[in-house]
């Protein structure tokens, strides 16, 4: 009896330290894409600014309310503009950075195919 | 043939990267809020700096005309430098209605802020822990907010307000 009511405590006060972790964790995941917009180059988790101890009690808030880390982005989107969120959201205006990058991959592939079958073509011959 | 076309699609990809650069360059990255204008305000609820137990929300606001949000604190300097333009709004303009928003203070060094400098208020809130700013999208103070009956934000002030901004207030609410 003693050793389940021993397990039991020990089952609590792990669930009670490790939830806490998960949430705080969360939390530093979404402070660390967030930008100070008061700051030179520092995210709200980096940040001890006034503005910034401000946006943390509020995404706190709002995770405390059951909101989702896209909702607190785009909550403070709706404020401050894209430019308070490190990762931007596709839209119509930054669709070229999104899609650049994989049209440049496609393209190398494109030349390295070229080049090879050059050679290939070159030694047949 | 090949090689021109590969080399005709380099060249435009260079010309295209450049173009961007130079575009790039161009942009102004000073950081502002212009982007709220046009937008409705959020729904809020403020506690009464003197009267725990009198409120005020975005349906009052819908009852004036205009209204003039401006968030200060007694320990705000540039506050100071801006009270005369909202004091001189209060006395000479009947179509706005300032609504005071006392940001991260001391209730006594607000109430003793406005009754050496004049209170130009026709209500003052209190936002103790900054809650309040971010619904309005406010990341320093002073900054002040104009809105129109239908909560849609007119101009966003981000700094103290000057003659030039008062000046355009004024032509605003013509």
């Amino acid at each position: 009896m003693k050793i389940k009511t021993l397990l039991l405590v020990c089952c609590i006060l792990i669930t009670t330290h490790v939830y806490p972790n998960e949430n705080q964790n969360k939390l530093l995941e979404v402070y660390k894409n967030l930008r100070c917009l008061v700051c030179q180059g520092q995210s709200i988790a980096d940040s001890n600014s006034d503005f910034a101890a401000t946006v943390k009690l509020v995404v706190q808030d709002q995770f405390n309310k059951g909101k989702t880390e896209d909702e607190i982005y785009k909550f403070l989107i709706n404020k401050y503009g894209e430019w308070i969120v490190y990762q931007p959201t596709f839209n119509k205006n930054n669709f070229l950075l999104w899609v650049l990058p994989y049209v440049v991959l496609i393209f190398g592939g494109f030349l390295i195919f070229l080049a090879v079958q050059k050679t290939k073509h070159n030694r047949v011959n | 043939m090949k090689i021109n076309i590969l080399k005709i699609t380099i060249f435009s990809f260079v010309i295209f990267f450049l173009l961007i650069f130079w575009k790039g360059l161009k942009i102004d990255n000073n950081y502002d809020t212009k982007s709220l204008i046009g937008k409705k305000i959020s729904n809020f609820k403020l506690i009464e700096i003197n009267n725990d137990n009198q409120y005020i929300s975005e349906v009052d606001i819908k009852n004036n005309r205009y209204t003039l949000i401006n968030f200060f604190a007694s320990w705000c300097a540039p506050c100071r430098a801006e009270h005369k333009y909202l004091l001189s709004l209060a006395n000479e303009q009947k179509k706005i209605k300032i609504i005071g928003i006392n940001f991260k203070d001391k209730k006594n060094n607000a109430i003793n802020f406005l009754e050496e400098l004049g209170n130009p208020y026709n209500f003052v809130g209190i936002d103790p822990e900054g809650r309040v700013s971010i619904l309005f999208g406010i990341y320093g103070i002073p900054e002040s907010i104009l809105v129109d009956n239908n909560l849609t934000v007119i101009k966003k002030i981000v700094g103290p307000i000057d003659q030039i901004q008062y000046d355009q207030i004024l032509q605003l609410i013509q």
